[in-house]
């Protein structure tokens, strides 16, 4: 038996040796999103493959104009249009809509040689300028699936107030909306300072437990969350 | 750092591999000319049936929280299939157990082979190990799941984890995030709380939240502005909530 295991040894590493030979071709990647919230609600995610000195956004960093679109109003087309200069592969809206809690959108990616890393983003409802993010992920050599977890980031280009008043624009100040049911209304603000001003992780919302009025107009037992947000199940062909 | 990276799959592709290739080799082994030692076999006789073979986990959970005790770890062993599901409706076995800590309906689920428990509670940051044991062939997965008891439904576990190529000592580890079940509405409230914070009326069969299984989003507490909770700051959690270790032991 020691002789057969040396010898299942180096068929094994045949076979990596094949696999990473195919490998720095174009890779087709099966990608599945799972919104993992109970209540908070992904608008249009964008998806790319892209070279490894491109970001989308990248903590401690100032958001990109582009970027403030998609957090502030889920406005991927200035995210889009970056990308496309840069020759990345796109992929975007794939739930065709809103990704609503629970929920989960499959869709391909197919990457060039060149565009090693994949990011996602998306907007996070109801918050000011919530996303959830992967920012510049290695795309793996070796076939196989992979699960990556997503965590909630604060573009840091709005105060949290937590008021919804349709404020999607960048620089207006206010929650889109909430398209699930739970809200309230008449909050009088959470906060109206952002003064951390570059992207960071989300400390979350806060909430409170009156519906018409309060400082929030988010429900404490409802709109919070832990991270991570969102999962990420990568098949790499 | 909450970006756990994970591979799957491609591993157990490869045992499949393994196990596939080592069979092959073994029996052309039986001519090979370096067993010189063993007799050619021309007409087998009938021998009897081997014992079967025992395969035994032991699966160690420790609590990770500051004040959440953790309902008796249920373990179970059965085929390819997940007992809960990001998105999906809790099943009442499943809801029974997030909302009263209570296992046996899990434990006695009808896809269940084989199924084992822990005897008590377990206390915040303390640990504690279930070993179950089986000879059937088919239990080639494993479920396993307890109730953050200080909750409305909240539970932490893994569900449809391949055990089925492990080897003899091979462990596999996780730190472990925390789930509502979606079938009670987190309103804290007195009476609603099995856990020692309220010692309130665990299983209820309204389902008055989402109905679907998705990851929790935390205790509010009286301590953070929700009025009435009977929950403190002390009972606040994040993730992950626990570890469990699986080890193939036999």
């Amino acid at each position: 038996m020691k002789s057969a295991i040396n010898k299942m040894g180096s068929m094994l590493s045949v076979s990596a040796l094949v696999l990473a030979s195919t490998a720095t071709q174009a890779q087709d990647l099966s990608i599945t999103m799972t919104n993992l919230s109970q209540a908070l609600f992904f608008t249009p995610v964008i998806s790319a493959a892209h070279e490894a000195d491109n970001h989308l956004f990248m903590v401690g960093e100032a958001a990109t104009p582009e970027l403030q679109m998609m957090a502030e109003g889920g406005d991927v087309s200035g995210l889009a249009s970056l990308l496309t200069n840069a020759n990345a592969n796109v992929n975007e809206n794939p739930a065709a809509g809103l990704l609503a809690p629970g929920a989960s959108t499959s869709y391909t990616l197919t990457n060039d040689e060149a565009n090693t890393h994949l990011s996602v983003t998306t907007m996070i409802l109801p918050t000011n300028d919530g996303f959830v993010g992967l920012d510049g992920w290695k795309i793996p050599t070796e076939a196989g699936t992979y699960t990556v977890f997503l965590n909630a980031y604060d573009a840091g280009t709005e105060a949290n107030n937590e008021l919804i008043n349709g404020g999607g624009a960048p620089g207006v100040l206010g929650i889109p909306f909430d398209p699930g049911t739970d809200f309230g209304t008449g909050g009088t603000g959470v906060t109206d300072a952002e003064n951390n001003t570059m992207v960071h992780i989300h400390r979350g919302s806060l909430g409170d437990d009156d519906a018409v009025a309060g400082n929030s107009d988010l429900n404490n037992t409802v709109h919070r969350w832990l991270n991570p947000v969102a999962k990420l199940t990568i098949t790499v062909q | 750092m909450f970006t756990f990276i994970t591979k799957k799959n491609s591993r157990s592709i490869l045992g499949k591999v393994l196990f596939t290739s080592a069979l092959a080799l073994t029996l052309s082994a039986c001519s090979d000319s370096d067993n010189n030692d063993v007799p050619e076999v021309v007409a087998p006789a009938p021998t009897p049936a081997p014992a079967p073979e025992e395969f035994s986990y032991s699966v160690t959970l420790t609590n990770l929280t500051y004040a959440q005790p953790l309902s008796p770890l249920a373990v179970l062993l059965h085929g390819d299939n997940k007992m809960w599901e990001i998105g999906s409706a809790s099943s009442l076995p499943l809801e029974v157990l997030a909302e009263s800590g209570d296992n046996a309906d899990l434990l006695a689920d009808a896809s269940v082979l084989v199924s084992a428990s822990d005897t008590d509670v377990l206390l915040p940051g303390t640990s504690s190990s279930v070993t179950i044991s089986t000879t059937d062939r088919m239990a080639t997965h494993l479920t396993s799941a307890t109730m953050l008891v200080n909750t409305n439904d909240a539970f932490s576990g893994l569900t449809g984890i391949d055990i089925s190529t492990m080897a003899v000592d091979e462990s596999m580890s996780w730190n472990l995030n925390v789930y509502d079940s979606g079938t009670e509405a987190n309103d804290e409230a007195a009476g609603t709380i099995p856990g020692p914070a309220d010692g309130g009326t665990g299983f209820d069969a309204a389902r008055d939240d989402v109905d679907f299984v998705a990851y929790h989003s935390g205790v509010v507490s009286q301590d953070d502005g929700l009025t009435g909770s009977v929950l403190t700051q002390a009972h606040k959690f994040d993730n992950p909530a626990i570890k469990l270790t699986i080890t193939r032991t036999k």
